[in-house]
């Protein structure tokens, strides 16, 4: 019984990393490994050993969402042989997985960790052995909880001023009440809490701002589609769709499709979406939406350069860098924009 | 319903055998009374839930609206995967997890398919019926590989199906090179929304026809039959001359052919795909509807009407949830009440308990009149 | 209670869901007696134990036991046990994947703590006194079903019991193990066990019983001494009329009429499969009944299973009315005319869950193919003329096959392939385990059908029963078939003679 189980994960493991081989954007240098395999290739000590700079990336599953599929397509675009890296790519949405395979590769001494943590927490251990170690830490993408000694840099994207722009862009509407379906994304992510919170501040201080609902539909097309339309089936009037990312945006919106009521520019309710799909700008272009909050996934040029700073004894400038990030409006979103943020 | 009886004398009718544990005997009582009390709650608290109303959709189509529309329309997927889930549960006493990642693979296959390499199409690339059809192969395929790792090598089929489970979504990303394909054809989003002209979302119909093959399936060949003799006692089955492997093998591909047609009504809902959250946790679902008609998990004897109805009663138990602002992030909590009550229910030594504390208030009732 | 008495059970009733399973029935165990509880199929002899054994709750009556204040109350195995009444059960209710030493131990080991090495030595030491063939720590389902069931007794015989309940453990015992067996039941009543003995084998009730109870249809027909009971009487007791019936099929000497001419309707020829036989020739003609005969393990469904490729085939040919055919499974032998009773009626044969009807059209149904069901009204028919022909007792044709009793389980399998209307029929002990009326009804159609044409295989590990219907036997010993016997060397001391072939070379 026991042998049958091995030899199930064994398949299952090979599966998945033939799964992985295929993938196009994988530059030839980059290898996937299964959380414990080490590359023997990997071990050579300092830079100065190699031409080659060694780096361990740990990203989360490229398949969450459009957002994380660019945000991982870039890093692997960027830390590529020809531009002088030597690295290992890790996608997990398991903060545990993603702990022992950062800890295996502290232990590998590459010279930079890469991290775009699953979890805020339990990160104290891997982070304290990089420093004896000598490898440096850089976070992109989202933060965690230490002190800011432990990491060299950190390049993120602001969830609280994406927030903050999208409540102060819905404000500037001017609508005499605001009945709002507010989508949230999976509870507890950074990007949730930033999104949230600054709807919910708004909602508690304004008498005209009310919430029909507000449920999670954990990142989620289809499940954003049936809570719309549960409350379109109740009868509640709503005016305003705030979905904490695109994908949830279509899903309502593909409800409001079914109940024939008007979104968009000159539509009854206003269509609110996050982060930076090109199919998504092409519906607020389109004047199907109403806005997006642009959150940039692209971190992999700035932490390419923060890199080649450290490794000419350049410290980089500021300890927290934020990605530029901006909203988008239906009326004023432009083709030009369109071909320069869109992924 | 029954013969009669051949022995009288071995027939003694137990005097106190009340209509209640006659009903409790019923393969059909636990998924009939969830949804009596269902309805009941929703009646009393507001019936207004049950309103269907005549709307225009945005192609200018009449459609209907309301609670029930969206039960129906929901459960779709549901629905059809625990049908295929109640054949592989009585051929070989375990579930196969696998089916939303397999859904994912078969949804990615079809998207592919019509999108060709585009990563936003605006029109097919290729017959919609021929991605289907190619969708569906492909997911047999996948059935197969479970079925044959349970049927011929004998692991466990939670086990065998894990690898799949693991796999699946990375093999649905890898299909497509990790691009997200969307398809804007409208054309294609009719089995996911609504025909021109059809008040009625066409996934209730494309249900209604799996429910229809699967009944003729039943009746026309001896499927039912060889099924549940193999699931009960393989042995036997051999010696009656049945192939036992093959026909939990078929089990298998009949699942994949259901989890083909759940992943293209899913996909043409939108047009898109999300690899690793399309029909998360629709296995446990499908497994729960199997579980609520009543059916062993452990195989053997099944009821597919009463896995429907199982599959129907979860969905109006989420969209009351939602009715009722139930957080979404609760709704696990209340399905794994149902999950609790039912395996108490169904527990024979319950059940015994139950009839026993039946019959007391049955004689007083007697004594009183 | 009563002088002597160590187990009273008074007016004991059990109802099950449509069935009077026993009405006011009272049984008395003494102190070192050898108690024989008989009874047909159905008559209430294990509801009684497993009432006694708290595996059913009663609906009426009391039970007492020696040592126990007033009505002791039994409401599960362990109370049971607790109060010294041990069983051993006709189905092995053992656990096949622990080892002996644990299946003997199971739910007696004191603390959280097992020691092992302790453990292992204990059993070690009972299994050797009772020279049962097993090591402690073999695992229990490598044992053969015999070593198995010895193991229950050691398990049982190892608690100190004072009440021993032995549900039908001969069934599966070959000649020497119940010798050693029967040692042992002595061997206890003298220490002052009192034993529970239930059987279908009259010769060994008289051979080691004191006392016996008979019930019928669930009530108590009366408890006698044994030497107050001929077997004769006994019989017409359980079955509740006289025994023309008996002496009938006596008076019949088997197929013996049945001509030996004519072509064989299956020949074959050095056929051996992967379950250990040795290569065996084998013919049967129309109308002919014969049998297989040898100790348990000799070899004997061995053949009869490499015949209906139940088995492997490894090797030989096998002509159906001359012509060669290929059996390579079960199917490619039903397509032949040949059906196969099971000797495993629970494993083999039925399929539980499923009803009397589905069980009865099962065989015909998978030879008319996937896509050409049986209609519901015609399988009601075919199954209502079964069981009114083979009066098979069942609330409906709708009853899982599972809740009859064994006797009318083995009626609906013999329906089953009486239904595919074979030509040779081969019926591996069809009448272990089940009550003396169906045996003879059993018989008597075995020598029916023969009379219409059918080619029949009869295997029984009772000799008296071969001889009755067969009129050819084939001897195995040891994996090989070593003689074949007909007409006037069919008697019980030549086949013993060939079975143990001492002194034939």
């Amino acid at each position: 019984m026991k042998k049958i189980f091995a030899l199930a994960l064994a398949a299952a493991m090979s599966l998945s990393l033939a799964a992985c081989g295929g993938n196009n954007n994988t530059p030839a240098a980059s290898s996937t490994p299964a959380a414990g395999s080490t590359p023997a290739a990997s071990t050579p000590a300092a830079p100065s050993a190699g031409e080659l700079i060694t780096v361990g990336v740990i990203n989360n599953d490229p398949n969450e969402s459009g957002y994380r599929t660019a945000n991982d397509a870039a890093m692997r675009a960027t830390f590529t042989e020809e531009n002088g890296y030597k690295t290992t790519f890790y996608n997990n949405n398991d903060a545990a997985q993603q702990i022992a395979t950062a800890q295996q590769m502290v232990q590998d001494e590459v010279d930079f960790l890469l991290l775009s943590p699953a979890s805020t927490t339990g990160w104290d251990t891997v982070l304290k052995d990089a420093q004896a170690a000598g490898t440096q830490v850089i976070l992109f993408d989202r933060m965690l909880e230490a002190d800011e000694s432990m990491y060299v840099a950190a390049v993120v994207s602001d969830m609280p001023a994406e927030g903050k722009t999208a409540v102060d862009w819905l404000a500037a509407q001017g609508l005499d009440e605001y009945n709002i379906i507010h989508i949230q994304g999976h509870m507890g992510s950074d990007a949730q809490l930033g999104r949230t919170g600054a709807l919910d501040e708004k909602v508690a201080a304004e008498a005209n701002w009310n919430y029909v609902t507000q449920q999670t539909a954990d990142w989620d097309e289809a499940t954003a589609r049936t809570i719309t339309q549960s409350v379109i089936d109740s009868g509640k009037p709503f005016n305003v769709i705030y979905a904490e990312n695109n994908g949830m945006a279509r899903g309502a919106a593909a409800a409001l499709d079914a109940a024939g009521i008007t979104h968009g520019k000159d539509g009854d309710v206003i269509v609110m979406g996050f982060d930076s799909d090109k199919w998504a700008f092409e519906e607020v272009l389109a004047g199907r939406w109403n806005y997006m909050g642009l959150c940039n996934p692209l971190q992999a040029e700035t932490v390419d350069s923060i890199i080649k700073d450290l490794a000419a004894g350049k410290e980089p400038a500021q300890k927290i860098i934020y990605t530029p990030e901006q909203g988008f409006d239906c009326n004023t979103l432009t083709q030009a924009d369109v071909d320069t943020y869109g992924t | 319903m029954t013969t009669p009886v051949k022995n009288p004398e071995t027939q003694v009718k137990r005097p106190d055998e009340s209509l209640f544990k006659r009903l409790t005997r019923q393969q059909l009582f636990i998924p009939v009374a969830a949804l009596i009390l269902l309805v009941l709650f929703n009646l009393i608290a507001d019936p207004s839930f049950f309103a269907i109303s005549v709307k225009e959709n945005s192609l200018g189509n009449p459609v209907l609206s309301g609670n029930i529309i969206s039960v129906l329309d929901n459960a779709s997927e549901l629905v059809i995967l625990a049908i295929g889930m109640t054949l592989v549960t009585a051929s070989s006493g375990g579930q196969d997890i696998s089916v939303g990642a397999t859904m994912a693979i078969a949804g990615s296959v079809i998207l592919r398919m019509v999108c060709g390499n585009e990563v936003s199409a605006n029109t097919m690339h290729m017959p919609l019926i021929l991605a289907v059809l190619i969708g569906i192969l492909v997911s047999m395929v996948f059935g197969a590989f479970n079925g044959t790792l349970v049927a011929y090598f004998k692991i466990q089929p939670m086990v065998a199906t894990l690898i799949m489970f693991t796999a699946g979504r990375s093999i649905a990303a890898w299909i497509n090179n990790n691009q997200l394909p969307i398809m804007n054809d409208i054309t294609f989003k009719y089995a996911g929304t609504f025909l021109p002209g059809i008040p009625i979302p066409t996934p209730v119909f494309i249900t209604a026809l799996v429910i229809l093959i699967f009944w003729l399936v039943l009746k026309f060949t001896t499927l039912g039959l060889y099924t549940q003799s193999v699931g009960i006692n393989a042995n036997s089955s051999r010696l009656n001359g049945l192939d036992p492997k093959l026909i939990k093998l078929l089990t298998y591909v009949i699942l994949g052919v259901c989890v083909a047609i759940a992943g293209f009504i899913r996909v043409s809902r939108s047009g898109s795909i999300n690899y690793s959250r399309i029909a998360e946790n629709i296995e446990m679902d499908a497994i729960l509807a199997v579980a609520l008609g009543g059916n062993a998990l452990s195989g053997g004897k099944f009821n597919i009407y009463g896995s429907i109805l199982g599959a129907y009663v979860i969905q109006f138990l989420t969209t009351t949830l939602y009715k009722y602002d139930v957080p979404s992030t609760a709704l696990p909590a209340y399905k794994a009440v149902v999950v609790i009550l039912l395996v108490v229910l169904s527990a024979p030594v319950v059940r015994e308990k139950l009839a026993s504390m039946k019959k007391a208030p049955a004689k007083a009732a007697k004594e009183v009149s | 209670m009563q002088e002597g008495a160590v187990l009273e059970m008074r007016g004991i009733c059990k109802y099950f869901p449509g069935v009077r399973a026993l009405q006011d029935v009272d049984f008395t165990l003494r102190e070192g007696e050898i108690h024989a509880l008989m009874g047909e199929n159905g008559a209430g002899k294990s509801t009684l134990i497993k009432v006694l054994t708290g595996v059913y709750p009663k609906d009426g009556g009391e039970v007492r036991i020696r040592g126990v204040e007033g009505a002791a109350v039994i409401r599960s195995p362990q109370d049971a046990q607790n109060a010294g009444i041990s069983t051993v059960y006709q189905e092995i209710t053992l656990c096949p994947n622990l080892s002996v030493a644990e299946n003997m131990y199971i739910g007696r080991t004191k603390g959280a703590v097992t020691n092992w090495r302790q453990m292992n030595q204990g059993a070690g030491r009972i299994l050797s006194s009772l020279g049962i063939p097993a090591s402690p720590t073999q695992q229990l389902g490598t044992c053969s079903i015999a070593v198995q069931q010895m193991v229950a007794i050691a398990r049982a015989v190892d608690m100190e019991c004072k009440v021993l309940i032995l549900d039908e453990p001969t069934s599966s015992l070959d000649e020497q193990e119940v010798v050693k067996l029967f040692g042992l039941m002595r061997d206890l009543k003298a220490k002052g066990v009192g034993i529970i003995f239930v059987t279908h084998f009259l010769e060994q009730v008289y051979e080691v019983c004191d006392r016996i109870t008979v019930l019928r249809d669930g009530q108590l027909v009366g408890e006698y001494v044994i030497e107050d009971l001929p077997r004769v009487q006994l019989v017409s007791k359980m079955l509740g009329k006289e025994l023309d019936d008996m002496a009938d099929i006596k008076g019949e000497s088997g197929g013996a009429a049945i001509s030996q001419d004519g072509a064989p309707v299956l020949e074959a020829t050095e056929l051996c499969s992967n379950a250990g036989i040795k290569p065996f020739d084998f013919s049967i003609r129309k109308g002919e009944v014969n049998g297989f005969t040898g100790l348990l393990g000799s070899g004997r469904s061995e053949c009869v299973r490499a015949i209906f490729g139940a088995d492997h085939v490894t090797g030989g040919a096998v002509k159906m009315d001359g012509r060669e055919v290929r059996i390579k499974k079960p199917l490619d032998a039903m397509k032949q005319g040949i059906g196969y009773l099971p000797e495993d009626r629970k494993g083999d044969g039925i399929v539980g869950d499923l009803s009397v009807r589905e069980n009865i059209i099962l065989a015909y149904q998978v030879m008319k193919g996937f896509f050409r069901p049986i209609s519901r009204a015609q399988a009601e028919a075919f199954a209502d003329n079964y069981i009114e022909l083979l009066e098979i007792k069942t609330a409906s044709a709708d009853t899982p096959i599972k809740s009859l009793s064994g006797g009318n389980q083995q009626k609906c399998i013999l329906a089953r392939w009486l239904l595919t209307d074979p030509k040779y029929l081969i019926l591996d002990e069809p009448t272990r385990g089940i009550d003396i009326g169906t045996k003879i009804e059993i018989q008597k159609l075995v020598l029916k059908l023969a009379e219409k044409g059918k080619s029949i295989t009869f295997i029984s590990s009772e000799i008296d029963e071969m001889l009755r219907t067969c009129s050819r036997l084939i001897v195995m010993r040891d994996r090989k078939a070593v003689g074949e016997l007909t007409g006037e060397d069919l008697t019980q001391s030549k086949i013993m003679a060939t079975i143990a072939g001492g002194d034939e070379q």
